[in-house]
C-alpha cells in the first residue's frame, strides 16, 4: 500500500470516524481513501470548503468527544495552524497530518522536511506544543498514527504525524494494526454532546480574560507536557554505541542516513544514527546517553535548510560538535554526499560555511557539498 | 416557605431554589428566568440587544425541552460572552468559524440541537465562506445572527453591514461606498443557497418586534428538530455605546436607518413553499437538469 492510504486506514484502526480535509498535493491518496472508505463503516468523510473551515470542523468534533483527524501538506497546514492553536488551548484531542512538501510560499510539490520548526514550535500562536511523530517507512505510518490518536486522547492534546511526499508517496509492505473496538475507546466526560440533564454543562473555551487564570491554565498544560517529555521520548539507536559521529536523521532522510552510516562504517568510521521518532517532545535522553558513550561529533541531515539541528545544539549543550548537512526545495541528497558529509566531519572539518551556532549563513552547506557529484558532472 | 404565587405561571422547582427565597408571599410572578439561562449577571452595555436575544434563545430551548440536547457554538466578538450564560453544553469558536465548529458537532451527533450565535464581523466578514458553505450544504444547524452593523467588542470598526456614510472608528468620515463598497444583506444572500430551509429578519426594539423574533428563533430551532434543513435568523441590533447614543436613540436609529435598509421579513420558508424540506426544494428548483435529478441509491 502507499504510505499516504495506510495512514488512512490504520486511522480508521484506530478508531477515527471522522475526516474532514481540503485538497492538496502530496497527500491526496489519503483523503480519496478516506472518501470510499470511511462511509462503509459508518463514519463521515467531508471536504471543507477550506483548510481553516476543515480544522475547526476537527475542533467541533473533537469537543463533541470524536476520534476525529484531519489532513494536508504544508501550505494547507500553515492555514490549520489558527485551528490547532484553538484545540491546544481548549484541550481538545485530534490528529492533523502533514505530508510536507518544499517551502515557503507555494514552494513545490516534491518531499520536504522544511516545516520542522512549524510543528514542533507550536503551529499557531501562543504558549503550547503538540507532539509530533516522524514516520520513516509505511510501516511506521500505520504504527504511529494508531498510537497518535491515544496519545491525543491521553493528553487532551492536538497530535501530528509529520511525514513527507516520499513516505507518503512510497509502496511498502505493511503489518496493518487490530481494528479497535470503539467501545474500549476512552470516555470523555468534558465533551459537549448535550448535558441530558445528567451533569453541569460542559464548556470548550480556550478565552480567559484574567491573566492570572490563563496562567494557571497554561502551568497546567505544560506540567501535561513535562510529562509528555518524560515519558514519550522515542528513537532508534543504529550502531551508536560506540559511535565517535552521530548522525541525527528523521523520517526521509533518515533513510539515507542509514545507508551512508553503513557506508561510513565499512571505510573504518566510527559512525552511528540517532533516528528521532518523536520530534517533539525531542529524544534529548537519547543523545545524552551518545554522549555518555562517547560521542564527539553530531551531524544532523535534514531535508531543509538547518532546522532540527537547533534542538540537536540544545540537547549537546557544547559539549559535542554539531553540524548539519542538508538539501532543500525538494532535492534529496544521495547516500554519497551525506558519506561526503560524515567523511568531512571526521576529518574535522565543517560541512557548513561556518559551524558557529548562530553565525550568519552558518547553516549554508559549504559549496562543495551543495550539489551532488552527479550534479557537478564527476 | 410557602411557594410564591405566580398567577397562571407555576413556577417550576428549579425556579422555586433559585428565587423563591427572594419573593415575598403574596408576590405574583409574571416572568421567570429561563432555565437554560445560568445564574450569571449579563454584562451587556445598556441598551444592546444581545440579553434580550440570549433570552429568548433560552426561553426557546426551555419550551422545546431540548436543553439536554443542544450544543450552542460561540465565537468572537460580544457574541463570545454567550458561553457564561447558558446552561446548555457550550463551546467557544475562533473568529467566524462557528459554522465550522457546529457542522463538527453534528455530523457526530445528529441527533443533538447545535446553534451557532454569530454577530456581524464573525459571520458576514472573516467567517462568510464558512457561513456560505454551511448553508449550502444544508447542515441541520441553527444561525442566529446579530446585526448592529459595527464591531463592538473591539471598539466600534466599520462592519460589513455597517450602512453607506455610517461614521465608525475605521470610516471617521463616513462609510464611502466609492471606496470600501457596500453594506452585505446576509438575509437576502444566503436565502438564495440551496440546503437553506428558513432565513427570517427580525428585530428587537418593541415588545411586538420581540415576540416576533421570539417565534423565529423557535421555528429556526424546531426546523432542525424535525430535519427541515439549516435555517438562520438576522436580528436586526443596537450597540448605543459605539453608535454614541442612549438607548433611546439608537432603538430610534435602528428604525429609521437599519430597518429601511434590512427590511424585516421571511426570506425564505421551503415549508410555507409546500416543501417537505430543504433537499425536496433544492430538487425542484433545479427540476430541469437531469443529473441533479439521479435518485440516490440508498
Amino acid at each position: 500500500m502507499k504510505g499516504n492510504e495506510v495512514l488512512a486506514e490504520a486511522a480508521m484502526r484506530a478508531g477515527c470516524r471522522f475526516f474532514f480535509g481540503y485538497p492538496i498535493t502530496p497527500q491526496t491518496e489519503l483523503a480519496a481513501y478516506m472518501a470510499k472508505k470511511l462511509p462503509l463503516i459508518g463514519g463521515t468523510f467531508l471536504q471543507a470548503e477550506s483548510e481553516i473551515a476543515a480544522i475547526n470542523m476537527v475542533y467541533g468534533a473533537a469537543a463533541a468527544g470524536a476520534r476525529v483527524m484531519t489532513s494536508s501538506s504544508s501550505p494547507g497546514v500553515s492555514l490549520k495552524g489558527e485551528g490547532v492553536s484553538y484545540m491546544a488551548g481548549a484541550d481538545c484531542p485530534g490528529v492533523i497530518v502533514n505530508v510536507e512538501r518544499g517551502g515557503p510560499g507555494l514552494g513545490g510539490i516534491q518531499p520536504s522536511q522544511s516545516d520542522y520548526f512549524q510543528a514542533t514550535r507550536a503551529l499557531g500562536h501562543g504558549d503550547f506544543y503538540m507532539p509530533v511523530l516522524a514516520p520513516s517507512t509505511v510501516q511506521e505510518m500505520a504504527d504511529l498514527i494508531y498510537d497518535a490518536f491515544d496519545l491525543a486522547d491521553e493528553y487532551r492534546t492536538p497530535t501530528m504525524i509529520l511525514a513527507d511526499g516520499m513516505i507518503g508517496q512510497m509502496m511498502e509492505p505493511v503489518l496493518l494494526p487490530p481494528e479497535r473496538d470503539l467501545d474500549s475507546l476512552p470516555n470523555k466526560p468534558w465533551a459537549t454532546s448535550g448535558h441530558a440533564g445528567k451533569r453541569e454543562h460542559n464548556v470548550i473555551n480556550s478565552l480567559y480574560l484574567s491573566p492570572e487564570k490563563l496562567e494557571q491554565t497554561n502551568f497546567e498544560r505544560f506540567e501535561r507536557y513535562a510529562e509528555i517529555q518524560e515519558k514519550h521520548q522515542r528513537q532508534e539507536l543504529m550502531e551508536c554505541d560506540d559511535a565517535d559521529i552521530v548522525v541525527v536523521a528523521f523520517g526521509a532522510a533518515s533513510r539515507i542516513a542509514r545507508t551512508a552510516v553503513r557506508d561510513a562504517r565499512a571505510k573504518g568510521i566510527k559512525a552511528g544514527l540517532l533516528r528521532p521518532i518523536t520530534l517533539w517532545p525531542f529524544p534529548t535522553k537519547a543523545i545524552e546517553q551518545v554522549i555518555a558513550s562517547g560521542a564527539s561529533k553530531f551531524l544532523s541531515v535534514e531535508l531543509n535548510m538547518g532546522q532540527m539541528v537547533q534542538d540537536v545544539r540544545l540537547a549537546v549543550n557544547g559539549r559535542a560538535s554539531v553540524d548539519f548537512f542538508g538539501r532543500t526545495g525538494g532535492v534529496l541528497p544521495t547516500p554519497e554526499e551525506v558519506l561526503a558529509a560524515i567523511e568531512a566531519v571526521a576529518a574535522g572539518e565543517s560541512v557548513c560555511q561556518s559551524a558557529e551556532p548562530g553565525a550568519v549563513g552558518s547553516l549554508l552547506p559549504h559549496p562543495q557539498h551543495r550539489k551532488s557529484s552527479y550534479e557537478r558532472g564527476e | 416557605m410557602a411557594k410564591p404565587d405566580c398567577g397562571s405561571v407555576t413556577l417550576p422547582d428549579y425556579q422555586q431554589e433559585r428565587i423563591g427565597s427572594q419573593i415575598a408571599e403574596g408576590e405574583t410572578i409574571k416572568s421567570a428566568r429561563p432555565h437554560a439561562l445560568t445564574d450569571a449577571i449579563f454584562n451587556y452595555c445598556p441598551g444592546c440587544t444581545h440579553g434580550i436575544v440570549n433570552r429568548l434563545v433560552a426561553e426557546c430551548i426551555d419550551e422545546l425541552g431540548i436543553e439536554g440536547k443542544t450544543v450552542g457554538i460561540a465565537p468572537v466578538g460580544c457574541s463570545v460572552m454567550m458561553y457564561d450564560f447558558m446552561n446548555c453544553d457550550m463551546i467557544e469558536a475562533a473568529h467566524g468559524r462557528a459554522p465550522a465548529v457546529a457542522t463538527g458537532v453534528k455530523r457526530v451527533h445528529p441527533d443533538n440541537v447545535v446553534f451557532a450565535y454569530q454577530g456581524d464581523g464573525d459571520l458576514a466578514s472573516i467567517g462568510t465562506a464558512e457561513t456560505v458553505h454551511a448553508a449550502t450544504r444544508g447542515e441541520k444547524i441553527t444561525v442566529i445572527f446579530i446585526n448592529n452593523a459595527i464591531y463592538g467588542m473591539t471598539g466600534g470598526q466599520m462592519a460589513p453591514t455597517s450602512l453607506p456614510n455610517q461614521v465608525t472608528q475605521t470610516s471617521p468620515y463616513g462609510r464611502d461606498v466609492s471606496k470600501v463598497g457596500y453594506p452585505v444583506r446576509i438575509a437576502e444572500m444566503v436565502s438564495t443557497l440551496d440546503g437553506v430551509a428558513y432565513v427570517e429578519r427580525v428585530t428587537c426594539d418593541s415588545r411586538k418586534h420581540i415576540m416576533q423574533a421570539k417565534k423565529a428563533i423557535k421555528k429556526a430551532f424546531q426546523n432542525q428538530i424535525d430535519g427541515i434543513g439549516y435555517s438562520l435568523v438576522e436580528v436586526v441590533s443596537t450597540c448605543p455605546t459605539n453608535w454614541g447614543m442612549t438607548p433611546l436613540d439608537a432603538f430610534q436609529w435602528l428604525r429609521d436607518n437599519m430597518l429601511p435598509y434590512y427590511p424585516l421579513g421571511v426570506y425564505k420558508d421551503v415549508v410555507a413553499d409546500g416543501f417537505a424540506n430543504a433537499a425536496e426544494a433544492a430538487l425542484d428548483r433545479a427540476k430541469d437538469c437531469p443529473i441533479a435529478q439521479q435518485k440516490k441509491e440508498a
